[in-house]
C-alpha cells in the first residue's frame, strides 16, 4: 500500500470509531459526564468545603485535574477494549484482516479512536468542574502532553484487552478490578505526602500516580512526584506497548488460529 | 502465463493437533472457475481461511498472481476479495457504509468507493436498501452484501465460499449468472459448495479435497467423463403398472406415469425408446435427472475413506 492509500484506510478507521462513539453517546460519553458530576458535587462542594486547603488549593481545584485524568484512562481503555471486542465477536474484524491494511495501521486507528473519546470527555469533565471551581492553567504543554500520552496508553492497553477477550466479562474484569483501583489509588483525590510512609513507597509503585501527577502539574503547578519521570515513565509504556501489540497482532493472537 | 493461485505443501496442524491439511498442491489459473469441493471438515475452508489471511498457515508457500504471501502480503491481498461462508459484517451499520468502508481498508479514496458500491449494489439488487441497518436484510440479502463487498475494491481473484447457502433458488439463479458474468469479464471465481449441480453447472475445473489432501484436481468435463451411468426420467401418457425389463438399462416405476431409467453411458437411447414403443408406452417428456457430480463426489470420497 502506498502512503496515501494508508492515509485513507487510517481515517475510515478512525471515521468508524468517530461515528460510533457520536453515534451511542448515551454510552460513551454521557455516563463519565454524570459520574464526575456525582465527584464534584460529593466531594469537591459538599465535603471538599469542609477540608483544609491543599498545597495552597482549595480541595475541589486540587481534585479537578485527577478526575479528568480519571475520565480520560477509563474512556480511553473503554473504547478500545469494547469496541475491538465487539468486531471479534461480530467476526467483522475479519472485514480488516482480509485487507491489506498493515498491523500498524489498524491498531492506531483503534488507538486514536480511543484517544478521541478518553480527550472528548476529559474536555466535557473539564466544561463542567467549571460550575464548581476557577481553571487555573500553569503549562498548556504539558497538560497536553500528559493527556495526550495518557490517552495513547491505555487505548493501547484497551486494544490489548481486547485481542484477548474471549468474552464481554473479560471486557470488564480490567477496568473494574485493575484501572478503578489504581486510579483511586493514585492520589486522584489526596495527596501521596499525607500518608504514612509505607503506604507512600507503595502508592509510588503505582504508574497511574505519576499521570494524575503529572497532569496536576500542568494545572496546578504542584506534584508529590518528578513530573519528568511521570513523562519518561509514559513514554516508554506508549513505545513498549505498541511494539507488543503489533507483534501479537503479526501472530494473531486471539484473532486467527 | 502467471497462474491466479499457486499452492504448494500446504500443511495446517491445528493447536488442538488436528491436522486439516496434509501437504496440498493447487494451480489455479487466470480467468478460471474453478470448483474446490469436498465433505464438510475436509480442509477446504481452512485451505480458504489460509489464502485470505485468516488462518496462520503450519507450512507451505502460497502465491497470488505471483505475489508470494510471505514476501508480498499486502500487495497480494489487494487481489483477492473474498465472500466467507458465515455472514461477517457489523450488524448495526447501512449496507452502504459497509461496502465503502471495505474500500477504505484498500486504500480507495470515499467518492471513488461510493461509486464502485453503487455499481455493484445496483446490479445485486441491493441499492434500493443502501440506507438500511444490515441486521435488517433477509438472507438471501446478507450474501449478496458480501458479494458486493468483495468487489468493492476490483480484485482479479473472488473467493466464494458456499455463497448460495441458505439461498432461495430464484436469487440462487441469479447469483449464477451475475458471477457467471464476472468470470466472463475476465475475473478468476474459485466457488466451494455443496450444491453440487452450481459447481457442474459453474465451473471449468474441479479439486475435491477430503481428509486434508487433494484426492482429483481436473477439468470438469474429463472429471464427468467418468461418469458411468446417465440418469433419465421419463413422464408416461396414462397410466402403465408393470414394465418389461431391458438389457443394460435399469428401468424403475417412479409412479404410474413416471419412469426412471438409469442408462449406462456406452449405450443409445434409441433402443430404450424402441423398447417403450414395443410397450406401447408413449413418452410425454424426459429430463436428465442432475446428479452425475455427485455420484461421482461420492464415490470418491467412500473410495478415499475406505483407503482404495
Amino acid at each position: 500500500m502506498e502512503i496515501r492509500e494508508k492515509y485513507v484506510a487510517l481515517r475510515t478507521i478512525l471515521d468508524k470509531e468517530v461515528t460510533r462513539v457520536l453515534r451511542i453517546w448515551q454510552q460513551t460519553i454521557l455516563p463519565s459526564a454524570i459520574t464526575m458530576t456525582l465527584y464534584f458535587l460529593i466531594f469537591g462542594a459538599f465535603i471538599g468545603s469542609k477540608i483544609e486547603d491543599m498545597d495552597g488549593f482549595s480541595y475541589i481545584s486540587f481534585i479537578v485535574p485527577g478526575i479528568i485524568m480519571m475520565a480520560v484512562i477509563t474512556n480511553s481503555y473503554a473504547n478500545v477494549s469494547s469496541s475491538f471486542f465487539g468486531i471479534k465477536f461480530q467476526r467483522s474484524v475479519e472485514e480488516l484482516l482480509v485487507s491489506p491494511t498493515p498491523n500498524y495501521i489498524i491498531v492506531l486507528g483503534y488507538v486514536l479512536g480511543g484517544m478521541f473519546r478518553g480527550i472528548l470527555v476529559g474536555l466535557i469533565v473539564l466544561l463542567i468542574s467549571l460550575f464548581f471551581t476557577k481553571a487555573t492553567l500553569h503549562s498548556i504543554p504539558l497538560v497536553l502532553v500528559f493527556i495526550f500520552l495518557t490517552s495513547f496508553v491505555f487505548s493501547l492497553a484497551g486494544f490489548l484487552n481486547g485481542m484477548y477477550a474471549k468474552k464481554f466479562d473479560d471486557v470488564a474484569i480490567v477496568p473494574t478490578f485493575v484501572l478503578t483501583p489504581l486510579t483511586y489509588l493514585g492520589g486522584v483525590f489526596y495527596s501521596i505526602s499525607l500518608l504514612p510512609p509505607f503506604w507512600k513507597s507503595i502508592s509510588l509503585m503505582n504508574p497511574i500516580l505519576y499521570m494524575v501527577n503529572g497532569f496536576r502539574y500542568g494545572f496546578l503547578g504542584i506534584s508529590d512526584i518528578n513530573i519528568w519521570i511521570g513523562l519518561e515513565m509514559l513514554l516508554i509504556l506508549g513505545v513498549l506497548l505498541f511494539y507488543l501489540v503489533i507483534r501479537l497482532m503479526k501472530k494473531g493472537t486471539g484473532l486467527k488460529s | 502465463m502467471v497462474n491466479a493461485l499457486e499452492i504448494k505443501d500446504l500443511k495446517k496442524v491445528y493447536s488442538n493437533d488436528v491436522e486439516a491439511l496434509k501437504g496440498i498442491d493447487l494451480e489455479v489459473q487466470k480467468g478460471d472457475f474453478f470448483a474446490l469441493l469436498g465433505p464438510n471438515g475436509a480442509g477446504k475452508s481452512t485451505a480458504i481461511n489460509i489464502i485470505v489471511d485468516l488462518v496462520t498457515k503450519t507450512s507451505g508457500q502460497i502465491k497470488i498472481f505471483g505475489k508470494d504471501l510471505d514476501q508480498n502480503l499486502e500487495e497480494a491481498k489487494m487481489h483477492i476479495g473474498i465472500v466467507p461462508q458465515e455472514f461477517n459484517f457489523n450488524i448495526f451499520e447501512k449496507v452502504m457504509d459497509i461496502v465503502v468502508q471495505q474500500a477504505g481498508y484498500y486504500g480507495i479514496d470515499k467518492a471513488t468507493a461510493k461509486k464502485s458500491a453503487e455499481k455493484y449494489l445496483k446490479q445485486l439488487d441491493l441499492w434500493e436498501k443502501r440506507n438500511e441497518v444490515s441486521r435488517t436484510l433477509s438472507g438471501g440479502q446478507k450474501r449478496r452484501l458480501m458479494i458486493a463487498r468483495a468487489l468493492v475494491h476490483e480484485p482479479e481473484l473472488l473467493i466464494l465460499d458456499e455463497p448460495t447457502a441458505g439461498v432461495d433458488i430464484e436469487i440462487r439463479r441469479k447469483m449464477w449468472e451475475f458471477v457467471k458474468n464476472l468470470n466472463q469479464g475476465g475475473r478468476t471465481i474459485i466457488l466451494t459448495t455443496h450444491y453440487l449441480e452450481e459447481a457442474e453447472n459453474l465451473c471449468r475445473n474441479i479439486a475435491i479435497i477430503d481428509q486434508g489432501q487433494i484426492i482429483e484436481n481436473t477439468s470438469m468435463k474429463s472429471f464427468l467423463k467418468n461418469v458411468e451411468n446417465e440418469l433419465y426420467i421419463f413422464d408416461i401418457k396414462g397410466t402403465i403398472k408393470n414394465l418389461p425389463e431391458l438389457r443394460h438399462c435399469n428401468l424403475k416405476m417412479l409412479d404410474e406415469t413416471t419412469i426412471e431409467a438409469e442408462v449406462s453411458k456406452d449405450h443409445t437411447l434409441n433402443m430404450l425408446f424402441e423398447h417403450f414403443k414395443k410397450n406401447n408406452v408413449e413418452i410425454v417428456s424426459m429430463r436428465r435427472k442432475t446428479a452425475r457430480l455427485e455420484e461421482l463426489f461420492m464415490k470418491l470420497v467412500d473410495n478415499n475413506k475406505n483407503g482404495n
